[in-house]
């Protein structure tokens, strides 16, 4: 227990370390914007497909699910309003930041892990190139970036979705539909749930990093490094998302 | 000068006079109760082919991984040119590491990128104001050098053993480094392509009048690129000399790697 319990301080007061590392080394010339964009296009554009099924099922399922309540109480106009409430506040950030901790920290923390173990990150520093530079800090932008993105793609998606949903069991105007969708956000719907999913966007790539970057020798390290990245990132999502209700509603 | 230098080496005298490694009082210890550096001195002079032996965990590899910092010794002083790369800063550190390749013992090579890649990935770093062109004709020239000019655009997969550390010696020269760490360079192989491998040593040497510090298991690559040799023992070296010298050494232990 007590030696569980140093090893997870010991981890923390690393991670914080990387985490500073990182703002250090961030603003440092030279600025490797290639490999920036190139890990954009992998987190973004590969990501993408996954996000914007993940997204279509969430807003025809939890319109499905909803409806018969709502029919309950008579209130089936309101369907629109409340999946895109549900949506956008809370669903799509969360369960796309899942995704995505699932399939860019996982694969973030397989490939520092496996360039470590096969000295490719040694090789760099011999070379004199700065690998924290090249791999860390474009990854953690790249993530940092690219989720938030993400994230508004999939509640435009899941928004058709529920659309989808709607006109399972009735006949609702696209036009009708979305001008509801429009009416029942505002400001402070979107802002910040929009300002979480770039924490979890720098997160996911930290952890994914951290994890990597710090991979022991041997290969089944690597996969420890990546079931790792998973689980950390997972977990660090859910505590952002809590921290991030708390404070949203503390102001609004 | 420089062959003077090497018949110096040749001879098992060590002048300091124009040394390019120093290592002094070496120690470095992973963990309590787990020492595998004791005090190493080391020094080699510009030119020369040093090869490193030792049964494995005596430290060959760690000796070197401190001498391009890699690793943080606990104790002692590296001096690369005159200069003790203990007490650079990470910019001066790595202009000094321009000047030493480094050749892992299974290449690391990047393997997302192809071998041109590979190769380009260093120089374009290194030298920013090279054009096209330049940069195509330096990799032509050292895939030369390695005898793998028709690999240029093949991903590392695609690669044997020996290729591999073909064109990962071809990376560490496209720097033109002064003094090249070799870590097992033959280990894997089998005899023909260790020998073949041995041989390029000594041509890049030729080529590039390189100094070479050669961690090696394989006793017939020491022959063949040592002029001279050290042996780790519980961290420290002991016993030093030329190949010769050393199979008729007077010390069982130490003939017994000759065997």
């Amino acid at each position: 227990m007590i030696v569980t319990l140093k090893s997870n301080f010991n981890d923390a007061g690393n991670l914080s370390a990387f985490t500073g590392r990182f703002f250090k080394q961030l603003l440092r010339p030279p600025f490797e914007i290639k490999e920036f964009l190139r890990q954009c296009y992998y987190v973004g554009n590969k990501s993408f497909p996954l996000v914007a099924v993940t997204g279509f099922i969430m807003g025809l399922v939890l319109t499905i699910q909803s409806r018969p309540t709502l029919a309950q109480f008579g209130a089936e106009s309101w369907l629109p309003g409340m999946v895109t409430l549900s949506l956008v506040r809370e669903i799509t950030p969360v369960i796309t930041a899942l995704i995505c901790a699932g399939k860019i920290a996982s694969g973030i923390g397989a490939e520092l892990g496996s360039m470590k173990v096969t000295e490719q990150i040694d090789a760099m520093e011999v070379s004199g190139i700065n690998p924290f530079k090249y791999l860390v800090v474009t990854r953690i932008l790249a993530t940092t970036l690219m989720i938030p993105l993400l994230v508004v793609f999939a509640d435009v998606i899941g928004v058709a979705g529920g659309f989808v949903g709607i006109n399972i069991h009735g006949d609702v105007n696209l036009v009708r539909y979305f001008s509801q969708v429009i009416e029942s956000l505002a400001f402070v719907d979107i802002f910040p749930a929009t300002i979480k999913t770039f924490f979890f966007g720098f997160f996911i790539g930290m952890i994914g990093c951290y994890k990597g970057f710090t991979a022991a020798n041997g290969t089944e390290s690597v996969g420890k490094a990546a079931n790792s990245a998973v689980v950390v990132a997972s977990l660090s999502i859910f505590v952002i998302d809590m921290l991030a209700v708390q404070i949203t509603d503390l102001f609004y | 000068m420089d062959h003077e230098i090497t018949n110096t080496c040749e001879r098992g005298i060590t002048s300091r006079s124009n040394a390019v490694i120093k290592v002094e009082g070496l120690y470095k210890s992973f963990g309590r109760n787990n020492a595998i550096l004791k005090g190493v001195d080391l020094t080699v002079q510009k030119g020369e082919n040093l090869v490193v032996l030792g049964k494995s965990g005596s430290g060959k590899s760690v000796t070197i991984k401190c001498m391009v910092g890699l690793v943080i010794p606990d104790e002692g002083t590296i001096e690369l040119f005159d200069t003790d790369i203990g007490s650079l800063d990470d910019d001066a550190l790595n202009r000094i590491r321009v000047k030493v390749g480094f050749l892992f013992q299974n290449a690391a090579l990047y393997d997302s990128m192809t071998v041109k890649e590979n190769l380009e990935f260093p120089l374009r770093r290194q030298f920013k104001t090279l054009t096209v062109k330049e940069v195509e004709t330096a990799i032509a020239d050292v895939l030369e050098s390695v005898g793998l000019a028709e690999a240029v655009n093949k991903m590392p997969s695609e690669l044997s053993g020996g290729m591999r550390k073909r064109i990962g010696l071809a990376r560490t020269l496209i720097l033109k480094p002064e003094i090249i760490l070799y870590d097992e360079p033959t280990t894997g192989l089998d005899t023909i392509t260790s020998r073949e491998i041995s041989e390029l040593i000594l041509e890049v040497q030729k080529k590039y009048s390189t100094t070479s510090v050669i961690i090696t298991h394989d006793m017939a690559c020491a022959k063949l690129t040592g002029d001279r040799l050290v042996i780790l023992r519980n961290g420290v070296i002991a016993a030093e000399g030329s190949y010769e010298d050393l199979e008729k050494s007077g010390d069982g232990w130490v003939r017994s790697f000759f065997i």
